[in-house]
């Protein structure tokens, strides 16, 4: 008899539990059938034209309540930072209007004074986040609009496109850069800027110091010289008090202003050739 | 003096610091376990010493070892893989074959206390935790207790004995007449420790003095052990007072088993109780509460180490609940 | 006049080791004038005061150099006679950046025109009164810097029944406050009496710290010939007692609410070193241009009390207490449980700068903190009655829900919670970004609120 029984058991309690979910289910189906929320579908047809991400680059809390923006709100469509051109196309050629692209923007660290070339007046000991440091007199670099590395611009990156080096400096890898923007927020100091991709004439300092002052904390930094400014014919490259700062709506095509700087300050990248690379 | 000798630190306030460290209290808790720890290698000799070592070699191992494989920093310097080790091992029977206690020690590292990220992060007392899972796996071994008197040399069959909770539960409660059982079991061989029981629960009055060298050190706030311990008492002697023979008084329920140990090393672990003086007190009453249904009224004759698991598992909700109310907020 | 214990006690309570007895019993000495001064704009509370001079230019002591730049600002007059050297960005006291003004001292120490201003008389007219503490320039000299007109014309609805006269100085190392007490009892007296006028004769309380007997028996001597209400309450030593909400709660057991102001239970604290100023500019006309402060610290050759004018620069009080015994490892600007760790010793003393602490190599406290152990230690010693633990992770993991609830704001920064926390957590930095953060939040939802509404 014993070998029967538990068999039996076993069986009893398969049917239960199966029939119990089957039960469950069917009215989960009904639930989503009879309770489904009806949704614009233009909203889900736009939706499906972004990137998907939720970098929230744009200013929405994501890419769908960016389509229901575009859709009820008449939020401009081409906020899209990451999807860039193709993304606006899709847009515009679902809503059948004319496409209008601006060039692509990454993200860009103007500090070039890493621990070898800015001084430290002191040793920071805290919170390893540039907001916290900040909040306390920053991290001891003598310069007080220096990159401080504490990696919150890498921290908030949606895509890891931000590495701290070994000398205490955040760089931005153009390649990863989705142009989201969200880093540029994110630094206390006010360090990152977003550059059209094709630039390759970058100015990498903040320091609105005077010059004799910046020489005494920092290497590489902006002493306010004029001579970039002059060499250039003050076309891309103007002042702002001891500063020299890119203007990057004015392309400049000859790279050799670079050797002008006496700091080094000025650099030449190709963002599209590391792109490439 | 010029600026260039100099580099200056800075730091958010304050500049200054009590000097406590997660060490300092581990060494502590170390020293407070001392005496009784010894008293129990004293009384069962060999077999105790080398569980002992082996359970805590297994712990630091395996701290060692999962936090190298997390890639995390080696955090063993902080102590408290030795303080798991000891608790460990003071929570079993002294004869335990040691690959059990091997696996209790790892079970409790890597199970209780590293896959929820480390020190601070357990919601649950990793030698607890071990303990438990060796109850429940091995649960003949765990109850071979070895009888104190029995000489230290002898370790090939020592001579077991039961101890005096599971004595009551299996042959007293219940009885006419129970005298016998007083008898065997005097009270003075249970405060001063000359019982058989896991080696390291046995002497309460060691205990006792240990828990308060501790707070005295201010390791453990006062609140879980007074309540725990007071809950026992009180539930102790309504239950004795309806039913002197089905009941043990409330002396027995104090000082046997593992309510000393666990009230004073167990329960006031840091990570795993309450912050809340409030939260405190609730535990404490809590955790008595819980070992008296166990003991009275559960299959196990024990029930200290299920009482404060399960009070592990309510401490987030009892520190949200027991939040002091923050100056300035006083409803008018 | 009564001298009595304070009737009630304060959540929390350290103890930590005072090391007073470096400076308690020595007198102040006015330091020499330095040859340059460097003159912070952001001295107090609120907005940064507007320079009025140019490069160059010629001052007399006493003459404005700075006006406020809104309702909670203050003036800042010249420390000395000179010339102005430079106005720019530098390094403060504060530990941040801010406009500052470096002048160079002739030496002579002449007053500007006017100054200083005739005495005003005890009968004189409250609001002529209240602008002469606005126009000498006072702030809160305990550390906060609040413009004291400001706290001394509450809106009429909120009346002040309780002067206290905050002469706790919980914070340790530190002892100017006890020396004024000490030396100045007498112009103190005058101080307290002028303040409680302008208020309406409320009570006054002073309120002292058990480990300062000698305060305690000069100011009974100095006041025994006030009449009125007037009570020398003394306090048990523990940290924090001076802070404000404590004092109050620790005097008249009134728990100012959270988010409210002293004058919303009907008090009002005042520092020592405010009482002074408030004495000295209404009865000798004089601006505020110099303070007592402690130059202290195990790394200082020879600790000391020293009356300094503003903007003396932190490097020239070093070397007048003989320079360092071994290289300081860490410089505070004020007491080592609130004060601020100095980047470089080029900023100069500013009206809220109590105490100079060099700390040497061994005493600083390099910490590598670890996860929160939940000992609970930080829940007990919290004034506030917070639970820093919870408020510290939350902070961490920017829950700023969690902060909220917890009531982030109510945090005084006292830093009890980091003083006694085993794992050596970075408490006092965690709120205080968290409550920057959270301040910002709400500052915006209200915005939106205003805009939408």
């Amino acid at each position: 008899m014993l070998p029967l029984i538990v068999p039996l058991a076993i069986i009893t309690s398969t049917a239960v539990i199966g029939l119990t979910g089957l039960g469950c289910g069917l009215l989960l189906a009904m639930a989503a059938r009879f309770l489904a929320v009806r949704e614009d579908e233009r909203i889900e047809a736009l939706t499906e034209c972004l990137p998907g991400i939720n970098c929230g680059a744009c200013g929405m809390a994501g890419c769908g309540d960016y389509a229901r923006a575009i859709i009820e709100d008449d939020a401009p469509v081409n906020l899209c930072k990451p999807g860039g051109e193709e993304t606006l196309k899709a847009i515009c050629a679902y809503l059948g209007i004319e496409a209008q692209a601006g060039e692509r923007e990454v993200a860009l660290v103007c500090c070039g004074g890493h621990n070898g070339l800015a001084k430290h007046q002191a040793t920071y000991n805290g919170i390893a986040d540039c907001i916290a440091a900040e909040r306390i007199g920053g991290d001891g670099k003598a310069c007080p609009f220096g990159c401080m590395g504490l990696g919150s611009c890498a921290r908030i990156c949606p895509v890891n496109a931000i590495e701290i080096t070994e000398q205490r400096l955040a760089a931005v890898h153009p390649a990863l850069c989705i142009g989201c923007g969200a880093c540029v927020k994110a630094c206390p100091r006010n360090l990152i800027g977003m550059v059209p991709e094709s630039r390759k004439v970058h100015i990498l300092c903040r320091s609105t110091d005077r010059g004799p002052v910046v020489r005494k904390y920092c290497e590489v930094g902006c002493i306010g010289c004029n001579r970039c400014v002059k060499a250039v014919g003050k076309k891309g490259i103007t002042m702002d008090g001891a500063l020299a700062v890119v203007d990057y709506t004015v392309p400049i095509e000859d790279v050799s202003v670079a050797e002008t700087c006496p700091q080094s300050t000025i650099v030449v990248r190709d963002g599209r050739k590391e792109n490439a690379s | 003096m010029t600026e260039k000798d100099i580099n200056l630190a800075i730091s958010a306030s304050p500049h200054t610091h009590s000097g406590a460290s997660v060490r300092g209290i581990m060494l502590t808790v170390i020293i407070a376990l001392a005496p009784a720890l010894l008293w129990g290698f004293r009384l069962f000799g060999w077999p105790a010493i080398v569980l002992t070592a082996t359970c805590v070699a297994a712990c630091v191992a395996a701290e060692a070892l999962s936090r190298r494989l997390m890639k995390r920093k080696l955090g063993i310097g902080d102590g408290s893989a030795v303080v798991t080790g000891l608790l460990l091992a003071m929570c079993l029977p002294p004869a335990l074959p040691l690959f059990m206690a091997v696996i209790g020690a790892v079970v409790a590292i890597v199970v209780a206390k590293q896959v929820f990220g480390g020190l601070g992060y357990n919601p649950f007392n990793p030698a607890l935790v071990g303990r438990v899972f060796l109850t429940i796996s091995f649960p003949f071994a765990m109850i071979q207790w070895t009888a104190p008197d029995a000489p230290p040399t002898d370790d090939t069959h020592a001579v077991t004995a039961a101890t005096p909770l599971a004595a009551w539960e299996t042959e007293w409660s219940g009885q006419e007449e129970t005298a016998g059982f007083f008898e065997e079991y005097p009270w003075v061989d249970l405060f001063f420790g000359n019982q058989a029981g896991s080696f390291g629960e046995v002497s309460s009055l060691l205990l006792m003095l240990g828990g308060l060298f501790l707070l005295w050190r201010r390791c453990i706030h006062w609140q879980v052990p007074v309540f725990y311990l007071g809950s026992v008492t009180i539930i102790a002697l309504i239950l004795y007072g309806i039913d002197p023979h089905r009941y043990l008084p409330p002396f027995y329920h104090l000082f046997s088993g593992g309510l000393m140990l666990g009230a004073w090393f167990m329960a006031t672990d840091m990570v795993t109780s309450p912050v809340t003086a409030r939260g405190m007190m609730i535990f404490g009453c809590g955790c008595g509460v819980l070992t008296m249904i166990i003991r009275v009224w559960g299959g196990y004759p024990e029930g200290v180490s299920f009482a404060i698991l399960l009070m592990n598992a309510a401490v987030p909700l009892i520190n949200r609940y027991t939040r002091p109310r923050v100056f300035g907020t006083r409803q008018s | 006049m009564k001298t009595r214990a304070a009737p009630y006690r304060c959540a929390g309570g350290l103890h930590p080791v005072y090391h007073k007895s470096l400076t308690a019993a020595a007198a102040t000495i006015p330091l020499e004038l330095p040859s340059t001064l460097v003159i912070s704009l952001a001295q107090h509370l609120g907005a940064p005061a507007r320079p009025l001079v140019k490069k160059n230019e010629t001052v007399g002591r006493g003459q404005p150099l700075a006006e406020p730049a809104g309702f909670i600002s203050a003036w800042i007059h010249a420390p000395t006679s000179g010339k102005i050297k430079a106005i720019d960005e530098q390094w403060t006291a504060a530990g941040r950046r801010a406009t500052v003004i470096t002048m160079e001292s002739d030496g002579e120490d002449r007053w500007a025109d006017g100054y200083p201003q005739p005495p005003l008389p005890a009968d004189a007219d409250r609001k002529q009164q209240i602008d002469r503490v606005a126009a000498a320039g006072i702030v809160g000299m305990g550390g906060a810097g609040f413009p004291t007109h400001v706290k001394l014309s509450p809106p009429p609805e909120k009346a002040i029944d309780t002067l206290i006269i905050n002469g706790a100085e919980c914070e340790p190392y530190l002892t100017a406050d006890q020396r004024m007490m000490v030396e100045d009892a007498d112009r103190l007296r005058q101080g307290i009496d002028r303040i409680r006028r302008l208020l309406g004769t409320p009570a006054v309380r002073i309120a002292i710290e058990d480990n300062k007997p000698d305060a305690v028996k000069a100011i009974q001597q100095a006041l025994s010939s006030l009449d009125g209400d007037v009570e020398v309450m003394v306090l048990p030593s523990a940290y924090p007692q001076g802070a404000e909400k404590q004092l109050i709660y620790s005097v008249t057991g009134r728990e100012v609410p959270s988010g409210g102001l002293p004058m919303d239970v009907g008090t009002l604290v005042e520092n020592v070193g405010t009482t002074l100023a408030v004495a000295d500019a209404l009865d000798s006309g004089l601006p505020l241009t110099e303070r007592v402060m402690t130059a202290t610290g195990d790394a200082l050759s020879q600790p000391a009390n020293l009356r300094v004018r503003i903007g003396t620069p932190f490097d020239k009080i070093i070397e007048h207490c003989g320079g360092t015994k071994t290289p300081p490892a860490k410089v505070v600007c004020g007491g080592p449980m609130m004060g601020t760790a100095l980047p470089s010793l080029a900023a100069g003393v500013c009206k809220t700068t109590s105490g100079l602490l060099l700390m040497p190599q061994d005493t600083v406290h390099f910490f590598e903190s670890m996860a929160c152990i939940r000992c609970g230690r930080c829940v007990n010693y919290c004034p506030m009655r917070l639970m820093p633990c919870t408020l510290s992770e939350g902070g961490e993991a920017e829950d700023d829900e969690l902060l909220e609830e917890y009531r982030i704001l109510d945090c005084i920064e006292c830093g009890s919670c980091a003083y006694v926390c085993p794992a050596h957590r970075p408490m006092v930095q965690h709120m205080k970004n968290s409550k920057a953060r959270i301040a910002l939040i709400r500052r915006e939802r209200e915005l939106t609120k205003q805009r939408t509404s």
